[in-house]
């Protein structure tokens, strides 16, 4: 059951590589994978949601001496976004990619990518996330290095290089990790961790996870690669990047913490609090300077992952609830927000804001759905993105750490202002000169509209979600129940 | 040989650090790969050294006989062994198609937005 998140797309890349190398079949047979992908992923969430954590040893090695395959309810839910943005995905990519990188492969390479991000959020062994890192990275690699054109080959230069330093940090801790504790199977690790009595260890070792993961989740100092890079792929590529690839440096940050730091110094949260709070203002301040709609985009990205880093450094129920709330919210949102800058790319050809204006009179419907998310994004009420602010706002105050809420509260307010001042400047404004050159896409349109029905949805269903979210986050403060599931009564 | 081989996984570190602050994208690349190789030396140095004694049962035991060698440090070296050789491959791929595409082995000039 478990498996199947990982093997369906698995399946799906390997039929897609025998298929016809024409356009058509490979673009059905990667939405029917999607689809299937997405079945799969609610089905073992709601086995999840009703009996509690899932554990699937594989090969039946018992753990911790083989892989262990474990879904908690955030592990679950993340495992539905990623069916979510991925069949979103595939929607898009029907009405085609650039001819290019259709030829070489788009198709299964989106599929191993959301094999690699769905093993990563379900595996319970340290080792075997790395490998899920690299599996999801290497497919990320080649999506982002399919083009020619010059500024596309830097933007994957730089994304490569990054990323292959912040693997290298990640497996020196992995390597330093076994030494101290000799496993590293999650729920074991918890285990024996308190009883370690090695200290300065674990200090290293929490500082070298933390640097590794801040790479991949994008936070401060370590996000410049990515307004650097995310801005260059087609909408179609970005938007899985955006709605997925960060989340599992965030997620990789919530598991470590909750289950092996959650004791660590005073000065660790301290830290990870510092780089959050300068993540969301910096991220926010350089939108705020950016007149190009992908690089506001790009920008609030980053701004957008110190919300939830900052909560998780709290490490209260509330705060995580509101951090994981905020995490689904932002998915389905910033992978929305990528394809309506796709379909404005395709509507006027650019992004910039120069050349953009007048949306709202030439494309009513298009508007009126792209509305959604970027208010949703700035935090406007009703929508998700002021629910699960306020969620964070009431995680903090509730922790006493009421500067982290003023801060939130704060940059919620210039969020607004970029936002309001991104869609007053697309939307709203006269265009200069420019006309539609083409009739928007109907499977992008289609996309768009689902997601931002999706977020509608997540607005109106905020209640039974935020309790989804509250038990979640019960469940990884509380460790037990996780770290019974995968080891049983075994010491 | 603990010592001997810190010493190698420390100066293999520093290596690959100091070739990935040089301009040039070959040098960056072969800085990655000793930084590969101090990581693989580490985890095979931090996993515990135990010479001579392969983790085999001997004939008439039942069960291991301490001590002997750990095999998880080797498994773990040597997957992220072929994970690292595919990740500098394909690096090195980029590296020369950037550098067609660019006309420049300066970093400086590939990170340049145009």
């Amino acid at each position: 059951m478990l498996v199947l998140p990982i093997l369906v797309p698995l399946s799906t890349a390997a039929v897609l590589m025998l298929a016809p190398k024409r356009p058509a079949p490979q673009r059905w047979i990667s939405l029917a994978g999607s689809v299937l992908l997405l079945t799969s992923a609610v089905l073992a969430f709601l086995r999840v949601n009703a009996a509690g954590v899932q554990v699937l040893q594989v090969s039946s090695w018992p753990a911790p001496f083989g892989i262990t395959l474990v879904a908690d309810l955030l592990a679950a839910m993340l495992v539905v976004a990623v069916g979510v943005v991925g069949t979103a995905i595939s929607v898009v990519a029907i009405s085609g990619v650039d001819p290019r990188r259709e030829a070489f492969g788009y198709h299964p390479l989106l599929q191993i990518l959301l094999m690699g991000v769905a093993g990563a959020f379900l595996t319970g062994d340290f080792f075997n996330l790395y490998v899920w890192f690299e599996v999801m990275l290497v497919a990320s690699f080649v999506l982002m290095a399919l083009n020619r054109t010059r500024e596309q080959m830097g933007a994957a230069f730089k994304y490569v290089t990054i990323n292959l330093i912040a693997s290298s940090i990640f497996l020196t801790a992995l390597g330093l990790l076994y030494g101290a504790t000799g496993t590293l199977n999650m729920a074991a690790l918890a285990r024996v961790w308190p009883t370690l009595s090695t200290s300065g260890v674990d200090t290293v070792l929490a500082v070298l996870f933390l640097i590794a993961f801040s790479i991949k989740a994008g936070l401060f100092p370590l996000f410049f690669w990515l307004p650097a890079s995310y801005h260059t792929p087609p909408a179609a590529i970005s938007a899985a990047f955006a709605g997925l690839l960060t989340k599992v440096g965030v997620y990789a940050l919530i598991r470590v913490f909750t289950l092996l730091f959650h004791s660590a110094p005073p000065a660790l949260f301290a830290l990870l609090l510092a780089m959050s709070a300068a993540t969301m203002v910096i991220g926010l301040v350089a939108a705020l300077n950016e007149r190009d709609f992908r690089r506001v985009l790009s920008f609030n990205l980053v701004s957008h992952i110190g919300y939830t880093t900052a909560s998780l450094s709290l490490l209260t129920p509330a705060a995580l609830a509101g951090a994981i709330f905020y995490i689904l919210h932002h998915i389905i949102v910033i992978t929305n927000l990528y394809l309506v800058s796709g379909m404005l790319l395709k509507l006027r050809r650019t992004t910039d804001m120069k050349g953009l204006g007048g949306m709202y009179r030439d494309q009513p419907v298009f508007s009126a759905l792209a509305m959604i998310p970027i208010f949703s994004l700035a935090g406007v009420p009703p929508l998700s993105g002021f629910l699960g602010k306020l969620a964070i706002v009431d995680g903090t105050f509730d922790a006493g750490a009421y500067w982290v809420g003023g801060l939130v509260l704060a940059v919620g307010l210039l969020t607004l202002l970029s936002m309001g001042r991104t869609w007053a400047d697309v939307f709203w404004r006269p265009a200069d000169e420019a006309q539609d050159l083409a009739a928007p896409g109907m499977p992008l349109l289609v996309a768009i509209a689902a997601l931002s029905l999706l977020t509608v949805a997540m607005t109106i269903g905020a209640e039974p979600l935020f309790e989804l979210t509250s038990r979640a986050a019960r469940q990884l403060l509380q460790r037990e129940e996780y770290v019974h599931a995968v080891l049983g009564g075994m010491r | 040989m603990e010592a001997l081989l810190a010493l190698a996984s420390g100066v293999l570190y520093a290596a690959g650090i100091y070739l990935m602050l040089r301009r040039r994208l070959a040098q960056l690349i072969i800085g990655i790969g000793l930084l590969a190789n101090g990581t693989n030396l580490l985890i095979f140095t931090a996993g515990g050294l135990t010479r001579a004694r392969p983790p085999v049962i001997p004939k008439g035991a039942a069960t291991l006989v301490q001590p002997y060698a750990d095999p998880v440090p080797q498994a773990l070296v040597l997957t992220a062994i072929v994970i690292g050789f595919g990740l500098t491959a394909f690096a090195l791929v980029l590296a020369h198609r950037v550098h067609g595409t660019v006309g420049s082995d300066d970093v400086d000039d590939v990170g340049r937005e145009r």
